[in-house]
């Protein structure tokens, strides 16, 4: 029996379990309360008393609803039930599941959810809250008690507690998930393409400089900076290895490749791609670290390749079309690997889309105003994009299973933004 | 009749009497004779002395003017040779400076960016001291980053193209700013036209140009 054999094999064995749900809405193996697969549990975020108390309920409910994989009823008003819930009427109110949020003796958060279906207590902790009440801290302890209660709720880890940095002015800049504390990256001159660091706490940029372009990356808690360079003049576009041990970017003079640089410059740059004076430019990785994705020009207008790590089996990615319509770049590798995202001119104006890996099947996700540069949220579902359709360019965030937009900046114009991964902090 | 004899006597007493009283008459001094000649003669002198002086006067005043007259159509030579100089400096510099242009997404030289090209060659010729930093730019349609390696794609053609007339590559430095620093605003195709460019910059030994 072949290896091939043998994989199907395992993957037969395996399907059982993790058949579509579709197909068995109430049947398989998943973490959370059980829900009709395709729609959004209702959950009712119970009326709460105590210090802060309402900035700890909306900033919650918005978490939640900024997740889109939950239907969140919140009602404005009204006292905290007390004693045991009456599970039918929420119920009836469309819920499957009851969040009960209590201020603690510790100055943090008692959190209960209650699942509606069997009228029982499904999870309960105790959560601290950081730093003075509504400072930037503070906001972050109650997003991580989002992101854990949408965990419990469908068993997918939320995305509040994360962050995105953006270009804004020619500097880098960074906001909160939804919206809240933009700020500048202090030490940061102009600077281009930020990119995260798969451990979150640094980011590789552009930095762009009278006598050319240099790749930096930045401890953003230290404030530390290293700067890379393989050829004097161009560098550009920077991305990191999943391991986070490789700095892949974009270098050259008569055209660029893209060169492979180990973090601690232990080795020498490695060149990637061999382009033969064309643009290579904008590398992504797959979550495996085996493959990326890049722009190139090498056909004549820019298109999305894919290649092996170490440049071997290079192959187009994007098929061709039309006119304008050739224009593709700003290729963004989903973190479940499935999807590559892309900014693709159609009819003369730039749009946000994404690419079956398995399929290479093209979904055309915006259609207002010109829509470019998307970046995956760590949750493999949502995309932050640079898009005109306010007047200037801001940052939007999109589901990309339903097609919700909502703006995250407003203000001076910002784009070129880049999510960062779910932190994880030591408690 | 009495009476007339007493004031005939007494007009005769005064007379002898005034007559006694007078000094003894003295000698009349001689007349000058006028000598016309002499006079005329220091009037001619005298006139051409005056005449002498004016004349010399007036040509140190001639000469003066002259002079005057002299130095300030050097200086004209010189202001007009300067501003010549300068003139020829200004054009030479400016045909370096002109910058060069491109088509949406594309790198190649068209003919009149080779020609501007061309144009510069006089000045990097007659001064190998000098090193210049070719910079592309794009405009703002199309992928932020990738417009950095378009921009500079751009800025290496035209480098390969002084490189290809004899210019030492090593005098040439390169950049792409992509559609980070517009010439123009504006989201048409007037300012797009004007921001896909390579723009020219001479960094060392600017000061000290000779003319070709």
């Amino acid at each position: 029996m072949t290896v091939r054999h043998a994989l199907a094999l395992l993957v037969l064995a395996a399907a059982p379990l993790t058949a579509p749900a579709a197909q068995e809405p109430t049947q398989g193996v998943r973490i959370g309360l059980t829900y009709t697969a395709g729609t959004r549990p209702g959950l009712y975020v119970l009326p709460m008393r105590g210090p802060h108390a309402d900035s700890i309920r909306a900033i919650l409910t918005r978490d939640l609803d900024f997740g889109d994989r939950i239907s969140v009823i919140a009602p404005d008003s009204g006292a905290p039930p007390t004693g045991k819930l009456n599970y039918p009427l929420y119920a009836r109110l469309g819920a499957a599941a009851v969040l009960q949020l209590t201020p603690n003796a510790a100055g943090g958060l008692h959190v209960v959810l209650h699942e509606v279906g069997p009228g029982r207590v499904m999870n309960t902790r105790d959560f601290p809250l950081e730093g003075a009440p509504l400072s930037a801290g503070w906001r972050r302890s109650v997003h991580e008690v989002s992101d854990e209660v949408e965990r419990w709720v469908t068993g997918v880890q939320g995305i509040a507690a994360t962050r995105i940095l953006f270009v804004r002015g020619g500097t880098l800049w960074q906001v909160d998930s939804d919206g809240a504390n933009p700020q500048p990256v202090s030490g940061v001159g102009s600077a281009l393409g930020p990119v995260w660091h798969p451990g979150g706490s640094m980011a590789a940029y552009t930095e762009m400089l009278d006598d050319g372009t240099r790749v930096v990356v930045r401890d953003l808690l230290k404030g530390t900076a290293r700067r890379y360079v393989v050829e004097a003049g161009s560098n550009s576009s920077p991305a990191f290895s999943p391991d986070g041990r490789m700095l892949v970017f974009s270098s050259g003079s008569d055209g660029t490749d893209l060169w492979s640089v180990p973090l601690d410059g232990s080795e020498r740059p490695y060149r990637v791609t061999v382009g033969r004076g064309s643009t290579n430019s904008q590398p992504t990785f797959a979550p495996d670290g085996r493959r990326l994705a890049f722009t190139t020009n090498r056909l004549g207008p820019p298109q999305l390749y894919i290649t092996d790590s170490d440049g071997a089996n290079p192959e187009l990615l994007t098929t061709s079309g039309f006119g304008d319509q050739l224009y593709r770049a700003d290729p963004s590798w989903s973190p479940d690997g499935r999807f590559v995202a892309f900014s693709t001119l159609v009819e003369g104006r730039f749009q946000i889309a994404t690419i079956g890996l398995r399929d290479r099947a093209v979904k055309q996700h915006t259609l207002d105003g010109i829509n470019e540069d998307p970046a995956w949220a760590p949750d493999a579902r949502h995309l932050v994009f640079t898009s005109s359709r306010s007047g200037s360019k801001q940052l939007w965030v999109l589901d990309t299973e339903s097609g919700r937009l909502r703006q995250l900046t407003h203000g001076p114009a910002s784009r070129m933004a880049a999510w960062s991964p779910r932190f994880s902090i030591a408690r | 009749m009495q009476r007339n004899k007493v004031l005939l006597l007494a007009a005769v007493a005064i007379a002898a009497g005034s007559t006694a009283a007078c000094q003894p008459k003295p000698e009349v001094a001689p007349v000058p004779t006028v000598n016309q000649d002499s006079i005329d003669a220091a009037n001619r002198a005298r006139a051409e002395a005056e005449a002498a002086e004016r004349a010399r006067r007036e040509a140190e005043e001639r000469a003066r003017r002259e002079a005057e007259e002299r130095a300030r159509r050097e200086a004209a030579a010189r202001a007009e040779a300067e501003a010549r100089a300068r003139a020829a400096m200004d054009a030479a510099r400016a045909a370096f400076a002109t910058a060069i242009y491109f088509d949406y997404d594309r790198s190649d030289l068209k003919p009149e960016a080779r020609a501007l090209l061309d144009a510069k060659l006089p000045l990097l010729r007659a001064n190998a001291n000098i090193r210049i930093r070719i910079a592309g730019h794009a405009d703002e349609r199309g992928s932020d980053e990738y417009n950095v390696a378009l921009s500079q794609r751009r800025a290496a053609a035209a480098k390969k193209y002084l490189v290809d007339q004899g210019i030492p590559a090593d005098r040439i430095d390169v950049v792409g700013f992509g559609e980070e620093r517009p010439a123009a605003m504006g989201s048409d195709e007037t300012a797009w036209a004007k921001n896909r460019r390579d723009e020219f910059e001479i960094i060392v030994g600017g000061e000290t140009l000779r003319l070709p």
